[in-house]
This record gives structure tokens, C-alpha cells and sequence, in this order.
């Protein structure tokens, strides 16, 4: 298909929307894989939830 | 219960007009701000005094913001805002009180101020007399609308900077009104006023925003 | 009532678990219908020619950036008033990800104003509206990186959100009336004056699609926020185990 004299701005554009939500994925599965880390460093220390349902307060 | 309301208003205009002298270095500030402006842009009287009511405004925004850190910080510290609160004294109130006598000690001087900073812009009487009109009528709008932002860093160090940026998108309407209305009154587009009404608005319902959020915020700060 | 089940942060996160891959499925079925519509079956605009198809990616990432600043204000009323201990993890977490479409609002607003209006960057009044709406955005999460103990970061960037909430439509109408002020009216808005059908289905579809990235980036989003509180809880409370006399003082801000 063409996209005619401004086929630029309109790729760009879809680009660096698609390069945003990348990123924002990017860096929650990055929170994610850490905070599971930290998690699972904290129970081989043997700091236990003892009452889970206060947790995520 | 109006006694203990001249008494504060008596007791934060002398400690704010006293401790560091907040109010001339406002008005220092607003002085310096409207200095730099012709270095800027060039000393083009006409681009200046076409200008004149925005950088008069620009610079009463940007002094309201800078004095405001102290709004609170110094009550909070030493405990003063714990007792208020614990004498049962309405804390909306409180906070418009203090408002009002921070705008006494730093927005008045800064209304006095215009009309002399209008010379060096080369403003026209009429335009000079519209400025300060608006400024009488906006800045305790600025004063009040960024009390929401110095409730809310009041537990910051050094909180000013994002008061700053917290306040900024808030003020936009009020910066909007005031240099349009002024505008209207020299050359005129609308008459003066519909955005002068409008700006005496924004001022009433800054009124009832300003105290009501940042009492809220001093509240859950002081938990 | 299912509001106040998911009160509960485990049942929510088991909640998450089931809906998150459907909704993820959906927003892909969503997307791939979305942009073959915008890019294959929408026509040219005879006014705007293939630019066009910048606005499906545009109009759905500004109507995100508003929809999520609702979301943030409700969520800030859940806080304040009915304390869902939820509310404040999804208004913290509302943030960026509005940031991010608003920023993509904007991108994609000036990438679209080159070829139309000559420049980057009017200040016309929509864009600048999304503007301020950036900066606010980018102050909240300042506020709330800046604050340790999340109970009382919650608690003030509710008191902002909701400030901002009510000041949103001022500064809007505001913006309008400074606009009309100093510019003409412009031939080209970024609206269009009427919105054909040809246009108007790939434009709903990409909404819907933008709609459901923003639920699954934000379900994510809480998710990882939960576990990151968790952790925060648990290194408070091997701290206080670790030195008993500093407990109370260490132990008491992570309620």
C-alpha cells in the first residue's frame, strides 16, 4: 500500500507509540522479575508471612 | 471564636513580615524577574509594553511560588499545627486565616510593586491601572490554589521545587484570566469584563478548593 | 458486594491471575483487528490524505489519557473516602502508564501537525490542554516517588488527583478561551468537523484496543505494586526482628 509524501510522520508515529507501550512492558515485567526475586530471597531467610492476608497492605 | 481568628491573622503577619523579611524579598524578586526580562527579549519599548501585563503576571506567579514553602513548614515544625488542631479549631478555617495573612505579608507588596515595575515596561495608564486591578484580584488565587502545594510537601526537605511543579498546572487558568483581562482593558478584543468576572471566579472558588484540600493534606500528614 | 472482595490483596492477585491472560488474548484479537482496519480498510481522508491514520493511534491515546486520570480520581475517592485498600495501589500505578499515553497523545499529535500545519508544535488548544495534563501526571508520580511510606503518599496524591480533578475542567475551558483569543480558528483541527463512518469503526476498534492495553498494563501494574509492598512489609518486619529496640520506630510507618 502507499502511504503517500508523508508515509514518515505516519510510520514514526506508529513506531514510537509501539516503542512506548515496549517500554512500559518492558519495565513492568523488569519490576516484576525483581520483586519476585526480593520475595523469594526474603523466605530463604525465613522471614515468613505469618498472616497473609496483612501483606499487601 | 473571631478573637482567636484576628489574633492568628495578627500572629502570622507579624512572624511572616519579621522573621527573614519574606515580603521584601518577594517584591526583590519580582524586581529582579522583571530586570531580566528586557535582556531577554531586547529593550523593543513596544514589544515590552505589548508584553507587559504577561511578565508582570509571570513574575507575580513566580514570587507567590517562591515564598510559598514557608506557608506552613514553620507551624508544622515546631508543633503549632498539632495544637491548633487539638483545640478544636477548624482546620479549613485556620489554613484560609494563614492564607490570607501570607498574601498580606507577600501578594499585597507585589500589587503595590506593579504599578512602578509598569514604568520600566513602558505600560500605558490605563494598562497599568487594569494590571494591578487583576493582580489585587488574582494573586490571592495563587496565594490560596498553592497552599494546596505546600500542605502537601510539608513533610518534604526540600519540597519547594515540586511545590513549584505541583502548583503550575493549577495556576494556569488564573495566569490565563489575568493577562487576558489586562489585555482587554488596552487594546480590546472583549471587553474587560468578561475575563475580569471570570478571574474574580476563579479567586472565590480558589477560595473554597485551596483551604478545603490543604486541610485535608495537613491532616493526613499529620497522622 | 465483588468491590470489597477484592479488598483483600491475595484474592486479587489470584482474581489477576484468571483474567489477566483473557484480557491480554482480547487485546491482542483487538489490536491486530484495530490496525488492519486503520491501515487496509479506512480510506484516505480527501482533506487530510493518508495522515489520517495517525489519528486512530492518536485519538484513542488522548481519550486513554483522560480515562485514566479518571480512574485515578475515583480510585483517589476510594482512598479518601470509602479507605479501599486497593485504591491508592491503583491510582499509584495509573500513573505512569497515563504519562505514557499522554506522551504518546502528544507524539503523535505534532508528528500529525508537521505535514498539516507546517511546525511541530501549535499551541493549539488541545494539545495544550494534553500538555498540562502531562505535568500533572509527571508531578504525581514526582509526589509519589518522593514520599517513603506509601500509606501517606497514597493518601496525599489522592488530595492532589482530586484538586486536579476539579481543576481539570477550569483549565480546559480556560485553554479554549486563551486559544480562541490569539489564534483564529484553524482550518484543519485535529477533530474534523464530522467524523465519517468509514472512519469512525477503525477509530472505535483502536479505542477499544488501547482501552483493553490499558487494563492489562494496569492489572500488571497493581500486581507488581502488591508485591512490592509485601516486600516492603517483610524487610520491616525481619528489621524489627533483627533489632528489637528500634522496632516500634521502624515497625509503626509500614501500617
Amino acid at each position: 500500500m502507499d502511504l503517500g509524501p508523508h508515509a514518515g510522520f505516519i510510520l514514526a508515529s506508529y513506531g514510537l507509540c509501539l516503542l512506548t507501550v515496549l517500554v512500559l512492558i518492558a519495565w513492568i515485567r523488569i519490576d516484576k522479575a525483581g520483586q519476585e526475586k526480593a520475595l523469594r530471597e526474603l523466605a530463604e531467610q525465613g522471614v515468613s508471612r505469618r498472616r497473609p492476608e496483612d501483606g499487601g497492605r | 471564636m473571631s478573637t482567636w481568628a484576628i489574633v492568628l491573622f495578627q500572629r502570622d503577619l507579624r512572624l511572616s513580615v519579621r522573621v527573614g523579611g519574606s515580603a521584601l524579598v518577594g517584591v526583590l524578586f519580582f524586581l529582579a524577574v522583571v530586570t531580566v526580562i528586557p535582556f531577554g527579549v531586547g529593550p523593543d519599548l513596544n514589544l515590552l509594553s505589548r508584553i507587559g501585563p504577561a511578565i508582570l503576571w509571570i513574575g507575580a506567579l513566580l514570587a507567590t511560588l517562591l515564598g510559598l514553602d514557608r506557608l506552613f513548614q514553620a507551624d508544622r515544625d515546631d508543633g503549632t499545627i498539632d495544637l491548633m488542631l487539638m483545640a478544636g479549631r477548624p482546620l479549613e478555617l485556620v489554613v484560609l486565616i494563614k492564607c490570607l495573612a501570607h498574601w498580606v505579608a507577600t501578594g499585597l507588596p507585589l500589587v503595590v510593586a506593579a504599578p512602578l515595575l509598569g514604568v520600566f515596561l513602558n505600560l500605558e495608564p490605563a494598562a497599568m491601572a487594569a494590571v494591578t486591578l487583576t493582580l489585587l484580584v488574582g494573586t490571592p488565587a495563587l496565594t490560596l490554589i498553592g497552599a494546596i502545594g505546600a500542605a502537601l510537601t510539608v513533610t518534604l526537605r526540600r519540597g519547594g521545587l515540586l511545590l513549584a511543579v505541583l502548583v503550575v498546572p493549577l495556576a494556569i487558568p488564573v495566569l490565563i484570566f489575568g493577562v487576558s483581562s489586562a489585555d482587554a482593558a488596552i487594546h480590546d478584543p472583549v471587553p474587560f469584563l468578561t475575563p475580569f468576572l471570570i478571574l474574580c471566579a476563579l479567586s472565590l472558588i480558589a477560595a473554597v478548593i485551596g483551604p478545603i484540600a490543604s486541610a485535608a493534606a495537613l491532616r493526613f500528614a499529620a497522622d | 458486594m465483588a468491590f470489597w472482595d477484592y479488598a483483600n490483596p491475595t484474592r486479587f492477585l489470584k482474581l489477576v491471575q484468571v483474567v489477566l491472560p483473557w484480557l491480554t488474548g482480547l487485546c491482542v484479537v483487538a489490536f491486530a483487528a484495530g490496525l488492519y482496519m486503520s491501515f487496509f480498510v479506512a480510506p484516505e481522508d480527501y482533506q487530510q490524505g493518508q495522515t489520517v491514520r495517525i489519528m486512530y493511534i492518536h485519538v484513542p491515546a488522548a481519550w486513554l489519557s483522560m480515562m485514566c486520570y479518571s480512574i485515578m480520581a475515583v480510585s483517589s475517592l476510594g482512598t479518601l473516602v470509602w479507605k479501599h485498600p486497593l485504591a491508592d495501589v491503583s491510582a499509584k500505578t495509573a500513573a505512569p502508564i497515563g504519562a505514557a499515553f499522554t506522551f504518546m497523545a502528544l507524539v503523535t499529535g505534532s508528528l500529525w501537525g508537521k505535514p498539516m500545519w507546517g511546525t511541530y508544535w501549535v499551541w493549539d488548544a488541545r494539545l495544550t490542554s494534553v500538555l498540562v495534563l502531562l505535568i500533572m501526571y509527571l508531578g504525581l508520580m514526582t509526589l509519589w516517588r518522593t514520599m517513603d511510606d506509601p500509606i501517606k503518599a497514597g493518601k496525599a496524591a489522592a488530595v492532589l488527583t482530586l484538586a486536579g480533578a476539579l481543576n481539570l475542567p477550569v483549565i480546559k475551558f480556560s485553554v479554549d478561551w486563551w486559544n480562541t483569543l490569539h489564534q483564529p480558528a484553524s482550518v484543519m483541527r485535529l477533530d474534523g468537523p464530522t467524523i465519517h463512518p468509514d472512519i469512525l469503526w477503525p477509530l472505535l476498534v483502536m479505542a477499544v484496543a488501547f482501552t483493553l492495553l490499558f487494563f492489562v498494563l494496569h492489572l500488571m501494574a497493581m500486581r507488581n505494586e502488591i508485591l512490592r509492598r509485601r516486600v516492603r512489609t517483610l524487610r520491616l518486619r525481619a528489621a524489627s526482628a533483627a533489632h528489637p529496640r528500634s522496632a516500634v520506630a521502624t515497625a509503626q510507618p509500614a501500617e
